[in-house]
């Protein structure tokens, strides 16, 4: 399959950037689109210039470093996977392939593709924890939990992280990624002690970063690789009036 | 007081003041739209009349008028507050940006501004046309002779028809989303959220636009 | 160099205990005085930092990545195995002791993979305080699956994403004490040297991987948590960051290098498909609970799976090994595929996959079933192949997975380096010549969580600390020969890639390192790797600047470690002339074709000292002695 690349340049922090049209050939359709973009990387090399620089690592979907605007959509326009997981074989042969790093005010672009996503971990550290210490806890069968508690934890806990969820949103919102951990921590009895300060410290932090609004458009569900649920959204919001009406 | 600032001024909190003061002017809808369907009695407006003089002499409706006024002042300045956040969370756009399904029409933002912005224009006409003339002024006509009269204007009775159809697509989103920003809508209540919000985005729209177009072309 | 494993007397139950007691400890008031270096943040080190910062240390932890929950230890999905019992099926500690020295075909020290069993209790406890959704049964207790290479269900999982639950726990715990200043995080740095000041590690230099600056750090002790180095055969199931930097670059400060051949093939991976193959993917281990492997009976068979009858299928695992069937460790499963395709029974396109079919299950047990216990892995490889397992088999073949192998480390976990201490993947570790499923999570949390943090006190509380400042010249140097590496490597501008020189060295890593071993071949691979070295190191092209974020120099500088670390990998291989868990010399197998020991000649653990560049290393042996669990020929059937 043969593609042509329109890809967002930029040499750094403070470079105005711009688009750069890239041809690649005899691309298989089995490759990923990463792997593509390895081909275009070690073809400019061998002109001597500066490849593109994007974030990725696991390349299976699980670990949230990869993430790109793909013909306008976050990962690309495939439902329910990372941009990692992107087979060629989803695009038609011939076209044209619009590449933009995800744009956020909150995620400055570093290079590239690249950006700087250590809001996320700002709004971790301000309170998506148990603040449990090593040792001293009790064995790990005293709490029963009900099964579709756990399993509804589980579907928030999975979350990867990667930003689509802002990338994609028409505000830049990080609701969905903030409610996903403040959600987990909130169906489980583990998390039931900090309940009230954790969601309060959670969004004063995820506004302070400069984040959007959420405007209930649900775009960031759409494009969430893990398919995380805006209901985790109204429970985030359910918690935020609990902890102001009863905290 | 201090905590109640604060809880405004982050962006959970300016949200749930929107779906808040939304929600109660969805109420107030239902008042004026009972009211309005008056019109039809086939009485020659007395009724409707005698309804409208008891709603601008009456001190408990004069008084909640007033919440309602601060109601549409919160709508909108919350609104506007969190628009202008919203754009300002995103410096530099996309070259191409696609919103998911996901995200009706209704729901995207320049959808939302427009229609925001259309129904705020059509409620200070609107105020103008009618509520100005009936609580303030001296001497006015009877209500159901002044609205039979502007309904009967093509370009008002137009005019008010396609305020009301931005109105319901305003609600259309705006009515789930309230449920949605107070944690309200859960798999559970769906169907019943989504049940109501026809009524709110459909059947009452509809209703303010049978007005108009009754004088203009059915009678 | 006398190795000294510093293993306490005393009954095997005890060990742990008594040692525990004799260490010494540092006052509540002093630890605030001290400082460690955590290099590396996945399950071991975030757990490592999180428990030192816990306890009142200053850390200071060093990622490449942006943060710490993306290490690959995210990617594990099957489980963490502890012996709970909660399954009433015989389980203790002392079982699983047993099946991991065996699984390990006796090349593990025995009071190490005791501690481990001891403590792995205790992180299945810590895990639920965190909020890790472990999966529940209806009564709301946790549920268990089973894995290879036992006969118990020991292994506690989150759908199939384990790994990302348990690296989110202690992310969320290390998260909590850099908000709290105890730990200072520094994201996007890979560390590129170790620092010895008076023969102590005190330090290391990183490069800030976005302006390309070398930075320098002092410290204490300096924890390396770096995981292994299974990409030097280019294709593995490790991130494509995945590097061996870390431990190579102390390795050629002195640390010694324990066991370097022992490499995992992990048997059920998704097949290469073509040049263009950046990484393989693993599917599961788990999925040999519900899933039959087999291969046509007859060779060259070119129907489509579907099409070919029950008695044509040759479920070759079930077949071999009555007892343990699909559920057999690892290795054997690994090894048993490639015959089968070595044999020309193999399928798929490249006629190099066997298959792993979940006719029976869906039928016994319904699609829904198998849909919520492996809905994801199923999606993941019908996005990869555009096949539907739920209406095909899916095709597998081995790839490398894991490294046993790793910097050498005594009871402690501290390397031969006074304060350079190592955990999870990148020490030699507790699992011998072949890691049992659903051990590696269960390794790097108890080093992380339980065991790093009393010995390291031990060695701060015992040790005279002069001060030392990262201008001091033992820094200066070390980052004077780094800025030289390079600049080296930015003038030469050659003609090929720095991806080239790595497949090539996959290639021939693959071919004669991996999973059947000769020494013909090894002997092949001492010629041909330093070879493609002396080529890489005049003909590489890397572009771009030295001082910008610039991903081509990264690989490079890991692709030159590499070159090296391949050759010590072959030239262990060579000197162990026994087959052994992992390690399969052809030269030594039963006549049944599985792995032949020589535990005369061979029961100790092969720790390389580094003598120069291009010097031929030495080997320091350390005798392992089995007390309790007795070795024997490994019998799965």
């Amino acid at each position: 399959m043969n593609f042509t690349l329109k890809i967002w340049r930029q040499k750094n922090r403070t470079d105005e950037g711009r688009f750069v049209e890239y041809t690649v050939k005899d691309i298989s359709p089995d490759a990923s689109l990463l792997e593509m973009l390895d081909v275009l990387n070690n073809d400019i090399v061998r002109k001597g210039e500066d490849p593109v620089a994007f974030d990725h690592d696991c390349r299976e979907g699980i670990c949230g470093s990869c993430g790109l605007v793909i013909d306008g959509r976050s990962h690309g326009p495939n439902r329910g996977i990372a941009t990692c997981e992107l087979r060629m074989r989803s695009f038609r042969d011939g076209n044209t392939i619009v590449v933009e790093p995800w744009r956020a005010k909150a995620f400055p672009i570093i290079k590239d593709l690249v950006v700087d996503r250590s809001a996320f971990e700002r709004i971790m550290q301000a309170g998506g924890y148990v603040s449990t210490k090593t040792g001293g806890v009790p064995d790990a069968n005293a709490i029963p939990i009900p099964k579709p508690v756990a399993e509804e934890a589980m579907d928030a806990a999975a979350c990867i992280g990667c930003g689509a969820c802002v990338a994609a949103c028409p505000n830049g919102s990080a609701m969905l990624f903030v409610s996903a951990k403040v959600s987990q921590l909130a169906l489980l009895p583990q998390g039931q002690v900090e309940r009230t300060e954790r969601v309060q410290r959670m969004v004063a932090r995820m506004d302070a970063e400069g984040f959007g609004n959420c405007s209930n458009n649900y775009a960031c569900e759409a494009e969430c690789p893990k398919k995380i649920s805006v209901e985790h959204i109204a429970r985030l919001n359910r918690e935020f009036i609990r902890a102001k009406v009863a905290g | 007081m201090k905590s109640l600032v604060k809880f405004f001024q982050s962006s959970v909190g300016k949200k749930i003041a929107m779906s808040l003061s939304g929600l109660f002017l969805c109420t107030f809808l239902i008042v004026h739209v009972s009211i309005n369907l008056l019109l039809f009695v086939n009485d020659g407006g007395a009724m409707y009349n005698e309804y409208s003089a008891f709603m601008s002499s009456n001190v408990i409706i004069r008084t909640i008028e007033i919440v309602l006024f601060l109601g549409i002042v919160i709508h909108m300045i919350s609104g506007v507050w969190v628009w202008l956040k919203n754009r300002a969370s995103r410096p530099i756009g996309y070259d191409t940006y696609k919103l998911s399904d996901n995200a009706p029409l209704s729901s995207r933002t320049p959808m939302l501004t427009t229609s925001a912005a259309l129904v705020g224009f059509f409620l200070v006409s609107h105020l103008i046309t009618f509520w100005i003339p009936t609580r303030f002024g001296a001497e006015h006509k009877l209500p159901y002779v002044m609205v039979s009269e502007a309904f009967s204007d093509p370009t008002l009775g137009i005019f008010y028809i396609i305020a009301v159809a931005f109105l319901g697509f305003h609600l259309k989103h705006g009515f789930q989303a309230s449920f949605q920003t107070l944690g309200l809508k859960t798999k559970r209540y769906l169907w019943l959220i989504q049940s109501l919000a026809v009524i709110f985005w459909l059947l009452i729209p509809l209703a303010f636009a049978a007005m108009p177009a009754y004088f203009l072309w059915f009678r | 160099m006398k190795l000294e494993s510093k293993i306490p007397a005393g009954p095997i139950e005890k060990k742990w205990d008594d040692h525990r007691f004799n260490l010494k400890l540092v006052n509540p008031a002093n630890k605030r005085k001290y400082t460690i270096i955590v290099v590396g943040t996945g399950l071991a080190g975030a757990s490592a930092a999180a428990s030192f910062g816990e306890l009142g240390y200053n850390v200071l932890a060093f990622s490449y990545h942006e943060s710490p929950r993306r290490a690959h230890s995210i990617a594990a999905q099957g489980g963490i195995n502890a012996p709970k019992n909660y399954a009433n099926d015989g389980d203790s500690i002392y079982r699983l002791f047993y099946d991991t020295v065996k699984g390990g075909d006796y090349r593990a020290r025995e009071a190490n993979v005791y501690r481990l069993a001891q403590v792995s209790n205790s992180i299945i406890d810590q895990c639920v305080a965190q909020g890790v959704p472990f999966a529940r049964d209806y009564a709301g207790y946790l549920d268990n699956r089973s894995f290879g290479g036992a006969q118990v269900s020991r292994t506690f999982y989150a759908r199939s994403q384990t790994g990302q639950q348990l690296l989110l726990g202690a992310y969320s715990a290390l998260s909590r004490q850099i908000g709290e200043g105890q730990v200072k995080f520094f994201s996007r740095r890979e560390m590129v040297d170790l620092v010895l000041v008076d023969g102590m590690a005190r330090g290391i230099v990183v490069r800030n991987l976005v302006t390309g600056e070398l930075e320098s750090y002092a410290a204490d002790a300096v924890v390396l948590a770096t995981g292994g180095y299974g990409n030097v055969f280019y294709l593995s199931t490790n991130a494509k960051a995945c590097n061996a930097t870390a431990v190579w670059r102390a390795y050629k400060k002195g640390a010694l290098f324990g066991n370097p051949c022992f490499t995992q093939i992990h048997p059920t991976c998704i097949p290469v498909g073509g040049d263009y193959q950046s990484k393989l993917t693993l599917m599961s281990e788990s999925l040999r609970n519900d899933g039959r492997i087999w291969v046509p009976k007859k060779q060259g068979d070119t129907r489509k799976a579907t099409d070919i009858p029950e008695e044509e299928r040759d479920y070759y695992l079930e077949r071999l090994y009555p007892s343990f069937g699909n559920l057999v460790p690892r290795d054997v499963a690994s090894r048993r595929a490639k015959e089968m395709c070595d044999k020309g029974h193999g399928v798929g396109p490249s006629k190099m996959a066997v298959y792993l079919d979940f006719a029976d299950a869906i039928r016994r047990n319904g699609k829904a079933w198998i849909e919520e216990k492996y809905g994801n892995l199923f999606d993941m490889y019908h996005e990869i192949t555009a096949e539907d397992p739920y209406k095909t088999p899916m095709r597998i073949y081995p790839a490398v997975h894991y490294t046993m192998g790793g910097l050498w480390v005594d009871y402690n976990l501290m390397s031969n380096i006074p304060g350079l201490y190592v955990i999870g993947e990148a020490n030699f570790s507790d699992h011998g010549a072949n890691r049992l499923g659903a051990s590696a999570l269960m390794q790097g949390l108890a080093d992380g969580y339980f065991i790093i943090p009393y010995t390291i006190g031990d060695y701060l509380a015992s040790t005279k600390f002069k001060p030392v400042k990262t201008d001091d010249p033992p820094f200066r140097e070390s980052t004077k020969t780094i800025n030289d590496m390079v600049n080296k490597l930015m003038s030469i501008q050659g003609t090929r890639t720095v991806d080239d020189f790595h497949k090539d060295l996959g290639k021939i890593m693959w071919e004669y390192v991996g999973m059947g071993r000769s020494e013909k071949g090894l002997k092949k691979a001492l010629k041909f790797i330093p070879e493609l070295r002396k080529e890489f190191w005049s003909d590489v092209k890397v572009t771009g600047k030295e001082n910008d974020l610039n991903a081509e120099l990264e690989k490079a500088g890991r692709v030159a470690d590499y070159l090296e670390l391949g050759e010590l990998m072959a030239l262990d291989a060579l000197n162990r002339s026994e087959s052994c868990g992992g390690h399969f010399r052809e030269e030594h197998q039963t006549e049944e074709g599985e792995a032949k020991r020589n535990d005369k000649k061979f029961s100790y653990v092969a720790a390389w000292e580094f003598k120069g560049e291009n010097k031929k290393p030495a080997l320091q042996k350390e005798a392992l002695e089995f007390e309790y669990v007795k070795p024997s020929q490994r019998s799965y059937k």
